[in-house]
């Protein structure tokens, strides 16, 4: 059974603004300064608690998520790095119970500010889930436009064009072009976990969160996923999470490595590039995490 | 604790001496039995009914069907004043049943909290306990005037140029059943349906959430086309309840056997008839005829039944997603 609540966030402490680590004009990663389709804009976390009931699991989390960069939450089972991701679209409250403190800044404005609306919020911010989630009894077509039918768009047109661009993006365009009007739920994974994402770009978001978007999937298809994500960083900032070491270093631009705490709730322990992070950690966690020492 | 020297050596002697197993298929055999029952049952029912109305079906003839002359005295039977009771009044419970039962349902499952949905849902399902025939009391004494007085007057004043109004407004009659009727089906359908709501996974709600749908936005993208044929089922067993429904209707549905479109007319089931001429069926025939009605209605519930639960079992158990694509 699943209540849908909607917390309301207006009891939340408001973060002075300088007290985020502010990141704007930091210099873009080697793989992003390639090719810049779109300025995509910064999510800052800042101070950030996350609640189930009175049971904290995620302490104090301050980072901040550069445009056009693919930033990696890594950590080990149970150090919320689901919970997190799910706090930036304020997806975690959703869940029965569950609350958020501190701060996330989309753009500098506070997405958990009093009067704003969590909708519109999922509008902006996009998310692909560890399970593909195709709406199964919709087409190929009606999924990926999905979001802007919501909106109540209807001219044909447009989207037939956006189906079309999105599915491009997405890498799944030449295997879908004939079956458009096939059901979603036909698909194989991978196929399934591309057209979430088509999905997902499709309403123009200006960050997409994936939740462990290939852990269901074979190693082709995660291959398929990690080309895409490169790709996309041109026009979108991306926060991934991951529970693969290897998959982080390939992607990500910037690593933020969580553990948990002797609480049992999740904190960060390092943030810092991924090359950083992979090299040259500062903490002694964050290296025997890395090097397979625990986890 | 750790493991003594010699220890496996002894557990496995003991493991392997040889125990008694003739209780196998005493067991095997007993509960074997038990499942036969249901199925010699069911079988045996079939085929007494079956056999014990070939008189009637011979006699009668496909007027039985088509005809509407109940006449035991002259020996005419025809069921279809029957029949279309028992349609008209089911059907219009079902659809007034799924619209509530649904509702209830997308409230029991996705915007009550916990301590509201339990005991609402505990509710829902005792209209369920309750006895037919005291909603047969409760529908002749209290829902009929009642009905008469503040709904069939008023609407006959106003609308009674439309068929569905027009006639004596008594209280006895169609209206009264379809009401009684309705709270009857009304838990089948809610209950079921919020079984098969609980049942869509959460991740069909997430995939519309995350693409900025609105409460009722996700629950009509995400959740009620996953449950589709879910909840066709289960408006597919309450009608299967409706259908069957005897002791309520038969009190306050006015059992004459007249076939109109209005609320008001007086009508007869399957299931009343039955249950009103048993006592009176004297011949052979006349017996068999009531028979051969008890042998319709028994083939159509069943088979509406099996529909029911093979759409039910695709939403709840069906493995891929594929198998809600009606």
């Amino acid at each position: 059974m699943t209540a849908m609540t909607d917390g309301s966030s207006s009891s939340l402490p408001a973060v002075a603004p300088d007290a985020l680590p502010l990141s704007r004009g930091l210099p873009l990663g080697e793989r992003a300064s390639a090719a810049l389709e779109h300025p995509a804009v910064q999510v800052e976390v800042g101070s950030l608690h996350a609640y189930y009931g009175r049971h904290r699991v995620l302490r104090d989390v301050t980072f901040t998520a550069r445009p056009n960069a693919v930033t990696a939450i890594i950590g080990p089972s149970g150090c919320g790095k689901s919970t997190l991701i799910r706090c930036l679209n304020r997806m975690h409250e959703v869940t029965p119970g569950a609350r958020v403190e501190g701060e996330v800044r989309l753009d500098g404005s506070s997405i958990y500010a009093p009067g704003i609306d969590p909708v519109v919020i999922r509008q902006r911010i996009g998310m692909v889930f560890q399970r593909p989630n195709p709406f199964p009894t919709m087409s190929i077509f009606d999924n990926v436009v999905a979001g802007l039918k919501l909106a109540g768009i209807r001219d044909r047109q447009l989207l037939d064009e956006v189906a079309e661009r999105s599915l491009q993006r997405a890498a799944l365009w030449d295997e879908v072009r004939d079956k458009l009007k096939s059901p979603g739920g036909a698909l194989s994974g991978g196929q399934q976990q591309r057209l979430c994402i088509a999905r997902a770009i499709a309403v123009e978001p200006e960050v997409i969160l994936m939740d462990e978007p290939a852990s269901a999937l074979d190693p082709i298809s995660t291959l398929k996923i990690e080309e895409l994500m490169d790709s996309l960083r041109a026009s979108y900032t991306i926060v991934i999470v991951t529970h693969n070491m290897q998959q982080a270093s390939r992607v990500s631009d910037q690593t933020a490595f969580l553990t948990v705490g002797d609480d049992g709730a999740g904190y960060l322990v390092e943030f810092d590039d991924t090359a950083t992070i992979f090299t040259n950690p500062r903490q002694r966690l964050t290296e025997d995490y890395i090097s397979g020492r625990f986890g | 604790m750790s493991v003594v020297p010699g220890q496996p050596d002894r557990i496995r002697t003991l493991l392997s001496r040889h125990r008694p197993r003739y209780g196998e298929p005493i067991f095997r055999g007993l509960v074997g039995l038990a499942s036969l029952t249901v199925v010699a049952l069911i079988a045996g029912l079939i085929l007494v009914i079956a056999q014990q109305s070939l008189t009637g079906i011979a006699h009668n003839g496909l007027a039985f069907l088509g005809g509407s002359d109940w006449d035991p005295v002259h020996q005419v039977f025809q069921a279809l004043p029957f029949i279309y009771g028992t349609v008209f009044t089911a059907g219009t419970a079902l659809v007034l049943a799924m619209l509530i039962g649904v509702g209830v349902a997308i409230f029991l499952v996705d915007l009550a909290p916990a301590w509201l949905a339990r005991p609402v849902g505990l509710m829902v399902e005792m209209l369920a306990a309750i006895p037919s025939v005291v909603y047969g009391l409760w529908g002749i004494f209290v829902l009929a005037p009642w009905l008469r007085d503040f709904v069939e007057v008023p609407l006959h004043d106003t609308l009674g140029f439309l068929p569905f109004f027009s006639g004596n407004p008594i209280g006895i009659g169609n209206l009264a059943a379809v009401v009684v009727l309705t709270i009857m089906v009304l838990p089948t359908v809610a209950v079921v349906s919020r079984d098969v709501l609980a049942a869509v996974p959460i991740s069909q709600r997430e995939a519309a959430l995350a693409l900025g749908a609105t409460r009722w936005e996700t629950i009509r993208i995400g959740v009620l086309p996953y449950a589709r044929s879910g909840i066709v089922g289960a408006g597919i067993l309450g009608l299967a309840r409706g259908v069957g429904e005897t002791m309520a209707v038969t009190m306050v549905i006015g059992n004459a056997p007249v076939i109109s479109l209005s609320l008001f007319s007086q009508g007869y089931t399957m299931a009343s008839v039955i249950a009103n001429e048993f006592s009176e069926a004297t011949t052979n025939l006349y017996r068999s005829s009531l028979l051969e009605i008890g042998l319709l209605l028994l083939m159509v519930t069943l088979l509406i039944n099996a529909v029911a639960r093979l759409l039910i079992w695709r939403v709840a158990y069906g493995s891929t997603s594929r198998s809600v694509l009606a």
